[in-house]
């Protein structure tokens, strides 16, 4: 079957089968490998993307469901030359160790962050209870969102 | 947490805390795991496994699999035993099955392989293979696994006719039963630390490549292991090794995971070879929960002796270890039991003595994962346990009970009474410490008073001491390969420099961490280094990364090659300022003249007189690089202090944790951001195993934890903020005194919570998980096995 939808901006249109997951639609179709796959039971949140500007697991959306939406991943998180604060804000406060779990929490903390900028740590532990980390014990996860709050303009890359 | 910290500061010319160099990929989804990797004509593969924990296999039918379009080529056991490679070696004297070919012994065992142009294919090509099976009585159980009448498990070997593995034991039984004899107290325990899984958020997979032109075969997979994976393949597959190439990509966390080499990853290969096409295998969720290296699985009888005024004398423990259907734990060949016997924990005691005896089941192989240290969490766990036990049945305080038996910093080095010698540490210090940050005696009237109001609140202390950084040649081997690590340095001419190191992180930093070394002996900044890992031809021999061996082994590699580096400097700088080498005294990065500051040369400007066309001194090569073998003379010994404050809900049994206090000592910190990283996510471990993650089984031997829907991990709101402290006690015998802390928060913390939990709810023993169910019913008065299906 034909789909098509916007991918991180860009209009995207290819011939899948029905059943193929969205997670898989974007990392092999388009190469976007940034998105991971974890589990395939909704439960790890590796593989978090926002359709239509909410975050969804797509290992369990099918890519035929996504057909007129919009996506967008963890690649689309920089800002014109600069990094978004949650991207700065997980490398400042150590919010990552191997990376894995790293693209799905970000999407979800930069969705937390649009519509409560300055969230409290019980606010953003609930966000984030969907998804699993098994390297940071969260910490400096909540603290890195934390820094994301209080550094909203940032957009200089100090990488 | 109610501050947020300044961000790290500027680059450190050495240690000191960084941001993580590897993190500008990560934050941008560009790491590139081994699912990343897409080679031209990749084809996909998939394992078929049993559905029965044990059954014969009386026929497979694949057929109808091999008539699918868009399958290249389906292989099973039958196929692989014309290539001799049915079976392979374990990693503990032992074999284990490729495909199965005469019996599956464990639900989830990898029956065929199927190779399809795609995933999605390989996976429809698998309902087409048809197994025919004859079910057998199933062992389930580690204790029914020595009855007379339990079926044999491994048949496939010789003149089997139990599924008995080993017996093992350590210390002076004698002088152990002479010191129980003389006790006024013994107390003794069963428990069992019940097998759990490292569930690495990523899956264990491997991309293969076998160059039909060139016969050189690499492999993509994320390995802890590269160097280790290549010599196996060599050895297993008889394919010459310097025609293998592992390449250990970014790894999405490995907990000892990704030590091992799995079936999957043979079969890629054997694809490769058979298609002549570069082959992915990818397990999924289930498959890696269900079939890769597990955890634990220790039934534990110990024993504690003291005198009448608490003076604990000795400690003995009889352990049955279930190792599941092949003995394929991964830990130093002279060890069955790992380093379990540093059992005797912190304490300073007269005698100990343990008997390990290891048994087949059907169950996945594996044993030593999950940021184990090779069985001290299992050690550290039993006589944690023992010592609340002992508390309990004195009525004693179980902080003053410990601060009175801790070895006390005189002692050290400390042999203890199973001959482990513990090279540094001042306990006392870090258990006051922990006792100060928590608040303990607050907390013990705060509990007081919630009792009076019927409120269950406890407070878990945990004293752990680890023995990491394997290890001595001479004592240490995993297959006959030493347990030694290269590094090789090597400053450019523009004074920029690269590090080569035969370790690979799975998330510890070592790209940031390594830098920095270096640049603490050479004064080169982190930021002008580049480490350069996984990836078995650019990078010198050693065995990876697991048991906390990275900073202690590899890590003293680099320190080493770094400083011979610097030696050769001074002899460059000596012929550039024309001085004798006795005459020049360093400073971070420079050599400069005796008594005459200003005349001196940069390691910079001494990196490009190397290169260039200075006359050397008779003997002097050019260039600047070093290299090392670390043979480390001892082990590590990191320690800690643990405490854990929990909240139990007397109608549910629900148990919230509060807070968690925990003081490490791992010597000095090379990052101390890093390290704390490492910290937390350990103490997040310890929480999901006392609370929460089990992989139990039903009687017919079907995997209950075989899903993260049944496998439960902590998320962030099971977890607390994390309250860590330090004290620094460098080792003696490392050149840069660091200890290793990867799995100390993973070894200390689950007996924290236990003993939290159960000083709640006032029970001196229950076992783990400790699910409001279990505690439910621990309060009733009728705790139920945790290993076996619930009844």
């Amino acid at each position: 079957m034909q789909v098509t939808m916007t991918v991180n901006g860009d209009e995207v249109a290819r011939e899948i089968e029905p059943r193929l997951l969205l997670v898989h639609f974007i990392r092999e179709e388009l190469g976007l490998t940034g998105t991971h796959w974890g589990c395939d039971t909704s439960n790890c949140g590796t593989c978090v993307v926002w359709m239509d500007d909410e975050p969804v697991k797509s290992c369990t959306v099918l890519a035929a469901m996504a057909h007129g939406h919009r996506i967008r991943t963890v690649e689309d998180l920089e800002r014109a030359g600069g990094l978004d604060p949650v991207q700065q804000g997980f490398m400042d406060e150590h919010g990552l160790q191997c990376g894995f779990c790293t693209p799905g929490m970000m999407m979800t903390a930069r969705w937390l962050l649009d519509r409560d900028p300055d969230p409290d740590e019980a606010t953003i532990r609930e966000a984030i209870s969907g998804q699993i980390c098994r390297c940071t014990g969260y910490e400096n996860i909540v603290r890195a969102v934390r820094w994301a709050a209080e550094h909203p303009a940032t957009s200089e890359v100090h990488a | 947490m109610t501050t947020i910290e300044e961000p790290p500061a500027p680059t450190p010319m050495g240690f000191g805390r960084m941001k993580r160099k590897e993190d500008v990929r990560f934050i941008r989804g560009k790491g590139h795991y081994v699912d990343d990797v897409v080679l031209p004509g990749m084809l996909h593969g998939a394992v078929l496994r049993s559905t029965y924990a044990h059954a014969r296999i009386v026929r497979i039918d694949t057929s109808a699999a091999e008539a699918h379009p868009k399958v290249r080529a389906v292989i099973t056991g039958a196929t692989l035993e014309t290539l001799g490679l049915a079976w392979m070696p374990s990693l503990s004297h032992d074999v284990v099955a490729v495909l199965a070919t005469d019996k599956v012994r464990f639900q989830g065992q990898e029956v065929a392989f199927v190779v399809a142009d795609d995933h999605y294919s390989a996976r429809d090509a698998l309902e087409l293979i048809e197994v025919e099976y004859e079910p057998l009585p199933p062992v389930m159980d580690a204790r029914r696994a020595l009855e007379p009448d339990a079926p044999v498990i491994r048949d496939d070997v010789q003149g089997k006719t139990d599924n008995h593995i080993f017996d093992w034991d350590a210390g002076d039984e004698a002088a152990t039963d002479a010191a129980f004899a003389a006790a006024d107290v013994v107390v003794s325990q069963d428990m069992l630390y019940p097998r759990v899984h490292p569930a690495p958020m990523e899956t264990c997979g491997a991309v293969a490549d076998m160059d039909p032109v060139s016969g050189k075969l690499t492999i993509w997979c994320g390995t802890q292991a590269p160097h280790a994976h290549r010599t196996l393949y060599a050895l297993v597959a008889g394919l010459p090794e310097h025609k293998i190439r592992v390449i250990s990509p970014d790894i999405g966390g490995g907990f000892g995971n990704k030590v091992g080499i799995y079936p999957g990853y043979v079969c890629a290969i054997v694809g490769s070879i058979v298609t002549k096409r570069p082959v992915k295998w990818m397990e999924d969720r289930s498959e890696n929960l269900m079939s890769t290296s597990f955890a634990r699985d220790y039934h534990m009888h110990g024993e504690i002796a003291a005198t009448n005024d608490g003076k604990i004398t000795a400690l003995r423990v009889k352990v049955l270890a279930d190792h599941g259907a092949f003995n394929n734990t991964a830990q130093p060949t002279k060890f069955p039991a790992g380093f379990f016997h540093i059992f005797t924990g912190s304490y300073d005691l007269q005698a100990a003595h343990c008997e390990v005896t290891g048994v087949y089941t059907n169950k996945a192989p594996g044993g030593v994962a999950y940021a184990c240290s090779f069985r001290v969490t299992e050690a550290a766990y039993l006589v944690e346990r023992m010592v609340d036990c002992l508390a309990d049945e004195m009525g004693m305080d179980p902080a003053e009970l410990r601060l009175k038996n801790l070895l006390k910093p005189e002692q050290f080095p400390y042999t203890c009474p199973t001959g482990w010698e513990y090279d540094s540490g001042d306990y006392p210090r870090a258990l006051r410490l922990a006792l100060e940050m928590a608040g303990y005696d607050d907390l013990r009237k705060e509990q007081a008073d919630k009792r009076t109001r019927g409120e269950l609140m406890g407070i878990g202390i945990s004293f752990f001491t680890e023995t990491v950084g394997a290890g001595p040649r001479k004592h240490m081997d995993i297959l006959g390969l030493g347990m030694a690590d290269g590094a090789e340095v090597r400053v450019h001419p523009t004074g920029k420099a690269v590090v080569r190191l035969s370790c690979q992180s799975q998330g510890q930093g070592h790209e940031t961490t390594f830098a920095q070394i270096v640049a603490q002996e050479l004064g080169i900044s982190p930021d002008d280094i580049d480490v350069v890992h996984g990836d078995t031809d650019n990078t010198p021999f050693g065995l990876g990364t697991y048991g906390s061996r990275s900073t202690p082994v590899s890590g003293a590699a680099v320190a080493v090659a770094s400083r011979r580096v610097r030696d050769k400097a001074k002899i460059v700088a000596s012929a550039m300022l024309e001085v004798a080498v006795d005459d020049l005294e360093w400073e971070k990065g420079r050599w400069f003249v005796k008594g005459d500051p200003a005349a001196g040369k940069t390691i910079q400007e001494i990196a490009l007189a190397s290169h260039g066309s200075l006359e050397l001194p008779e003997g002097v090569e050019g260039h600047l690089d070093a290299s090392c073998v670390y043979d480390p003379p001892n082990l590590t010994y990191p320690f800690g202090a643990y405490i854990c404050v929990v909240d139990v809900d007397p109608g549910t049994g629900q148990v919230k944790v509060r807070r968690f206090i925990a003081v490490d000592d791992c010597g000095p910190r090379i990052n101390p951001m890093i390290v704390e990283g490492q910290i937390h996510g350990g103490l997040a471990d310890g929480v999901g195993m006392a609370l929460m993650e089990v992989i139990a089984f039903d009687e017919d031997g079907n995997c209950l934890g075989g899903s993260f829907m049944d496998y439960l991990l902590p998320t962030a709101l099971e977890c607390p903020s994390w309250e860590v402290g330090q004290t620094v006690t460098p080792s003696p015998h490392h050149p840069l005194g660091v200890k290793g802390v990867g799995e100390s928060a993973t070894v200390g913390s689950p007996a924290a919570v236990v003993n939290a939990v159960l000083d709640a709810i006032g029970v001196r023993h229950a076992d783990m998980p400790l699910t409001p169910a279990q505690v439910w019913r621990t309060m009733q008065g009728s705790p139920f096995r945790t290993d076996l299906a619930i009844e």
